[in-house]
């Protein structure tokens, strides 16, 4: 509605925003309440202890769970439900096969699809959920794994590749849908020590080139040098937000001072 | 995973020529077995055996065999066994990927029903339900459904019209492999990762989208083994029609025995025919599984 340029509340509005939103696995309440907004061209860095809800929020931003309370906007529209009578309802399914597709997900066990070639892990969202015609997205495939360096690799399939080299095709097939946010779940968790900085250096570039991220992580190192907010979980809440200086150097909690503390000793 | 890499590489390189026996005194041989020679003699006992008692023995007749092998009539009986088998396939497969469904379906009717007819199916003798639908008009004489309101019905058939030993046969087999069959691919799409439907709703795929390439694809491989199992014991229980009076293959040579008293050649008749067509679905089934094997 206020979308022209000009208009306060547009300007006002971020590009995602998370209001009160609450989330139960039966009685265990994994997220309280949590509000949070990323703007355009952010990179945020979720951290926090396991169990503290991280990948919860970010599973919740693209309905892989599915939100009990509070609301989720993308550039103002309603995410994964509607009003219906003066009664909030989830949205259809269609809707939320529509709305996912804002967002471009990378996991911590990379999730490729063992019986297609790299090529075609890429190609599958173009392909199967764009309709696209196969020799009208192929350059664009061999584009993205040229970007992950991996243009090499098209024809193997992902059981010939190394961790690392999974998670960038990974990346690449995530980045073919051109999605408007890019999700990381712990994408270097899953990876022996000596291939987390292949993936960590193409998520480094993706950052430089203006493309908004949310990383749930535990590098410290990635949070506090490609960052430009950090945001610390614990308990199913958001205990503290700032910039990588604020909370790394200076003015951060005390709680926040504890976790990077134990986080970054080697 | 890069240890699977590896593995293939250090496994690729015993392979090549330097390191392989003859050529490489330090090539490492596998530990011969002293057990090893006794099999050999087991497997020659066997050998013997049969010859002795099956292929040399006067008693099984080899050449009433030989002469009924071929025999219009037998032809004809196998014939129909083959037909019944393609048919109730066919019908109970589509019965089987209905009932998996629902039993995967998010409405509790839907899965309380289908739930409902696995469990008759797995309870009843397929011998009993034969009887019980070829008898179907002795106990429901006219099968309609009524509309809600009016006189009208939506349909109205007499079930003799229906019912023959032929369709009882179909359709009382197709319903057997319907119920076996759901629960293969029910458990064969369970077994596909989780994380699997997780990168597909990621990207927004829908749920028929993401069965058709991405599940159903990877389930296949887990599916074919015991669902051809399914299939060669429904190929097998084909015999079982002969209590409706359906002729097919055994019912065939057991009509021709009971009139020359040749009971052995004649069943072995049958049993070389439901060797020779296993043999083929097996076959089939390896070419299936290598097929589906891509990238695993």
């Amino acid at each position: 509605m206020n979308n022209f340029p000009g208009a306060p509340q547009a300007s006002a509005q971020p590009l995602l925003q998370l209001t009160a939103v609450n989330k139960q696995f039966g009685d265990f309440t994994a997220l309280h309440a949590v509000d949070f907004s990323v703007e355009k061209g952010d990179v945020v860095a979720i951290i926090g202890p396991s169990g503290s809800g991280k990948s919860t929020l970010l599973r919740c931003i693209n309905m892989l769970e599915l939100i009990d309370a509070g609301a989720i906007h993308f550039k103002g529209e309603e995410l994964g439900s509607e009003t219906r009578g003066g009664r909030r309802i989830r949205a259809a399914n269609k809707t939320l096969d529509r709305q996912r597709r804002y967002f471009g997900m990378v996991f911590q066990g990379f999730h490729l699809f063992p019986h297609y070639s790299v090529l075609d892990n890429v190609l599958a969202g173009p392909l199967i959920v764009g309709r696209a015609a196969r020799k009208d997205v192929i350059e664009r495939g061999i584009y993205l794994l040229n970007r992950v360096g991996l243009a090499d690799k098209i024809n193997h399939y992902p059981s010939q590749l190394s961790g690392g080299q999974k998670q960038r095709v990974a990346i690449a097939r995530a980045l073919a849908m051109e999605p408007e946010i890019m999700l990381f779940d712990e994408p270097t968790s899953a990876l022996d020590p000596e291939l987390v900085n292949e993936v960590l250096e193409v998520m480094r570039e993706l950052a430089t080139a203006g493309t908004t991220m949310i990383v749930v992580t535990h590098e410290m190192e990635f949070a506090r040098k490609v960052s430009n907010r950090v945001v610390l979980m614990d308990g199913g809440r958001i205990v503290d937000q700032g910039s990588p200086s604020e909370l790394f150097e200076g003015s951060g909690s005390a709680r926040c001072k504890r976790f990077i503390d134990s986080a970054s000793r080697p | 995973m890069p240890n699977g890499a590896q593995y293939s590489q250090t496994r690729g390189a015993n392979t090549e020529k330097k390191t392989g026996p003859g050529i490489n005194p330090m090539h490492i041989h596998p530990r011969p077995k002293r057990s090893d020679w006794a099999w050999y003699v087991l497997l020659l006992v066997i050998f013997v055996l049969f010859y002795e008692w099956v292929i040399d023995n006067p008693r099984w007749k080899w050449d009433i065999v030989a002469h009924y092998f071929f025999a219009p009539r037998v032809l004809a009986g196998l014939k129909s066994t083959l037909i019944l088998t393609v048919l109730a396939s066919a019908l109970g497969l589509c019965i089987g990927v209905v009932i998996a469904a629902c039993r995967m379906a998010s409405n509790p009717v839907l899965r309380g029903l289908a739930y409902v007819y696995i469990w008759i199916i797995r309870a009843i003798p397929t011998l009993a339900m034969l009887l019980f639908l070829f008898f179907l008009s002795a106990l429901i004489p006219r099968i309609y459904l009524p509309l809600p309101f009016g006189d009208a019905n939506v349909f109205d058939i007499d079930t003799n019209q229906i019912i023959s030993r032929f369709s009882a046969a179909v359709v009382g087999l197709a319903l057997y492999v319907g119920g076996h069959s759901a629960e293969i691919f029910r458990s064969g799409l369970a077994s596909v990762e989780k994380g699997q439907r997780e990168a597909c709703k990621a990207m927004g795929m829908s749920d028929l989208r993401m069965m058709w390439h991405v599940i159903v694809p990877q389930a296949i491989r887990i599916i074919i083994p015991p669902l051809a199992n399914e299939l060669i014991t429904m190929f097998k229980n084909t015999s079982l029609v002969s209590v409706i009076g359906y002729v097919e293959l055994l019912t065939t040579v057991q009509l021709i025995y009971s009139n020359n008293f040749e009971t052995i050649p004649l069943l072995t008749v049958a049993c070389l025919w439901y060797l020779i067509l296993t043999s083929v679905a097996m076959c089939g089934q390896s070419l299936l599984e290598r097929r589906f094997r891509r990238g695993v």
